[in-house]
């Protein structure tokens, strides 16, 4: 009964007193992400610290693009960051991320064979990016304004949830939405005219333009909407951890899926500590307990999402073959197109005042 | 030639107590919005360690779309409505503290009209949200007092930015005004009542006109940051709450185009500052 622990105790002490031995600061692994998405649980951080004798150091962006500033302008001071698979290659030609040594990650074998592979995270053979979690931007519902869950993208445009309707105040996500409500792919719109039309028509039913979890469970509590997009993780947590009538539609004409990923970047001072860090994120064990104390989105790692109960959201609903067929998975877009879709969807916030 | 050694003189004592309140503006505003002016004038942020040169294009985005001057008039209505109202609300409040009440319950009252300064203005404003919405405290109260229903649901609208803001700035308007008011000397009211003028005509001739200058520091103190605002918009305004504030906190939070956020920044301090300079000859002869 014992042996695990004392083992646990001999490897910490032995990597801590190695750790110590290099330098100081070495057993210190500085993490950049997104605040309150796993890295920084405490009970994560502390069976980390725990198991391996590192200390975590988290630091958060509010933004991708302050991200790439962040590791930009400090180099060295950060040994692990998150960054979605669409950012990749922005990190990586900028020379700010290096290749992952993934014989070091005990866990990687476990990814699953199309997100390890992905031509967004790997160059040249590479690997820039280790696959964490993905999930989608769908549609979620107030249970209680429909007797049965709604299939259709079309739901949000129906007259009977004017001023109940929300979207997130996010350009890029609005437009790839407007593209998939008019049957368009959304790494390549190729009738951006017919995407506004669909968002303009959409506007009047909106209540408020959400950008926080917060946000949109506060209002799904006070009973003031129906319907609007949100992040499955977000709809997981808000159904299981905070017992609000919430569920998840993919809607047939399909959703918007992304990619996070965990980078070294040049120059981290903690290599080992970043890589054992890393392969703690996709253990099963931590999405386990990531999931059930917290919700959370699905785990790249196969063998994690298997360590679920059968009947489990990211299990059941994530899983399912004909939700995979729907879904598109978000490619990297340019600066340029990212300001377009800013000033298209400004425009349209202003046109509905 | 010895009035000039005093005032050096005086210049020199006088600087040791200076010193502390220049030297801190220098370094926490002076430079840092010396560096928005050059940050404005650039095509990419030196921080994001991109090549850059110097622009107008900031500058130029502006003219260029409709959109950004739709903005800017109407968050200059918005500062407009909520200096009113808050002129409306705080004017006879402060007349109240200033003139009527003494001791104790003024006391108590001007505590009242002080304590929204000492809530965290996200608190205030989340409480608003709490208060404002169909089913809340606004709502549920007065349903449970009328004998018909009334459904009240004022969040996410341009009235509830409006009560919003001014809730946060009509502690302003009341304490300029006080101070003013509490200036004028009683004896002066007095006269003009026993010289048979009535208590409108008091107000219009003599109250109003001395306490003038108080009115007037008030709106300005509300009208410059109401116009910026982005925050109460945000939380309170729904579909209607983009206003300018909130495109340039989108630039600065949401894209990173700290140069765009500066630009639009220092358009919006030029329009507030020709606003005051052409508002401030006609002000003066008020006061």
């Amino acid at each position: 009964m014992r042996m695990p622990d004392l083992t646990a105790l001999l490897t910490a002490t032995a990597v801590f007193t190695s750790a110590l031995a290099f330098a100081a600061k070495a057993d210190e692994v500085h993490v950049l992400n997104w605040k309150g998405y796993g890295a920084d649980e405490p009970w994560a951080v502390e069976a980390f610290e725990k198991a391996t004798g590192n200390k975590v150091v988290n630091d958060f962006f509010n933004s991708e693009q302050e991200m790439l500033t962040k590791i930009r302008t400090n180099p060295g001071l950060y040994d692990v960051v998150m960054i979605n698979a669409a950012f990749n290659d922005q990190a990586m030609d900028g020379k700010l991320i290096q290749p992952i040594d993934v014989s070091k990650l005990p866990n990687y074998a476990d990814i699953s064979k199309d997100k390890a592979g992905s031509p967004m995270l790997v160059h040249d053979g590479k690997v820039y990016g280790v696959p964490w979690v993905w999930g989608l931007t769908a549609l979620a519902i107030n249970d209680k304004s429909f007797d049965k869950p709604p299939t259709s993208i079309a739901e949000m445009w129906d007259a009977a949830h004017k001023g109940r309707v929300v979207i997130r105040d996010d350009a890029v996500e609005a437009v790839q939405f407007g593209a998939i409500a008019t049957g368009q792919n959304i790494n390549d719109i190729k009738d951006m005219d017919a995407v506004k039309a669909k968002l303009t028509s959409l506007m009047p039913q909106i209540k408020t333009f959400w950008s926080s979890e917060n946000d949109w469970n506060q209002m799904v509590a006070s009973n003031q909407i129906d319907i609007g997009t949100y992040w499955s993780g977000s709809a997981d947590r808000a159904k299981t951890h905070f017992k609000l009538p919430v569920s998840l539609v993919v809607p047939q004409e399909g959703a918007v899926a992304w990619l996070d990923a965990f980078s070294i970047p040049v120059g981290a001072k903690n290599v080992a500590g970043a890589e054992a860090f890393i392969n703690y994120m996709i253990d099963p064990k931590f999405y386990v307990e990531w999931v059930t104390k917290v919700g959370a989105p699905v785990s790249a790692n196969t063998k994690a999402v298997e360590a679920l109960p059968e009947d489990a959201f990211n299990r059941k609903v994530m899983g399912d073959p004909e939700v995979a067929k729907r879904i598109q998975f978000q490619a990297p877009i340019t600066d340029a197109q990212r300001e377009a879709y800013l000033a298209l969807w400004q425009q349209l916030k202003v046109d509905v005042k | 030639m010895a009035a000039a050694t005093a005032s050096r003189s005086g210049l020199r004592s006088a600087l040791p107590l200076l010193a502390p309140a220049y030297l801190w503006l220098t370094v926490a505003i002076f430079l840092p919005l010396s560096a928005m002016v050059f940050f404005s004038f650039m095509t990419e942020l030196p921080l994001s360690g991109k090549p850059w040169t110097f622009t107008l294009g900031n500058y130029a985005t502006f003219f260029s779309q409709s959109l950004y001057l739709t903005l800017l008039l109407a968050s200059l209505r918005l500062g407009l409505e909520v200096t009113l109202w808050c002129v409306v609300i705080g004017y006879p409040a402060a007349y109240v503290l200033a003139k009527v009440l003494k001791g104790r319950s003024r006391e108590a009252i001007f505590l009242l009209v002080i304590l929204p300064f000492w809530s965290n203005g996200l608190v205030r404003i989340f409480s608003w949200a709490m208060v404002l919405r169909e089913g809340g405290i606004l709502d549920t109260a007065l349903n449970a007092v009328l004998p018909f229903k009334i459904n009240i649901d004022l969040m996410y609208s341009y009235p509830a930015v409006i009560i919003g803001l001014v809730h946060s700035y009509v502690p302003y308007m009341v304490l300029t005004c006080y101070l003013t008011l509490q200036a004028i000397d009683d004896s002066l009211i007095e006269a003009g009542r026993s010289l048979g003028a009535s208590r409108l005509q008091v107000l219009k001739r003599v109250i109003i006109p001395l306490s003038m200058p108080g009115l007037v520091a008030g709106a300005a103190l509300i009208f410059v940051p109401v116009v910026g605002s982005f925050m109460e918009p945000r939380i309170l305004g729904g579909r209607t709450g983009t206003f300018y504030g909130t495109v340039i906190e989108d630039q600065f939070v949401a894209v990173f185009n700290w140069p765009l956020g500066a630009a639009l920044s220092f358009i919006l301090l030029a329009v507030v500052l020709v606003i005051l300079a052409v508002a401030s000859p006609v002000l003066r002869r008020a006061a």
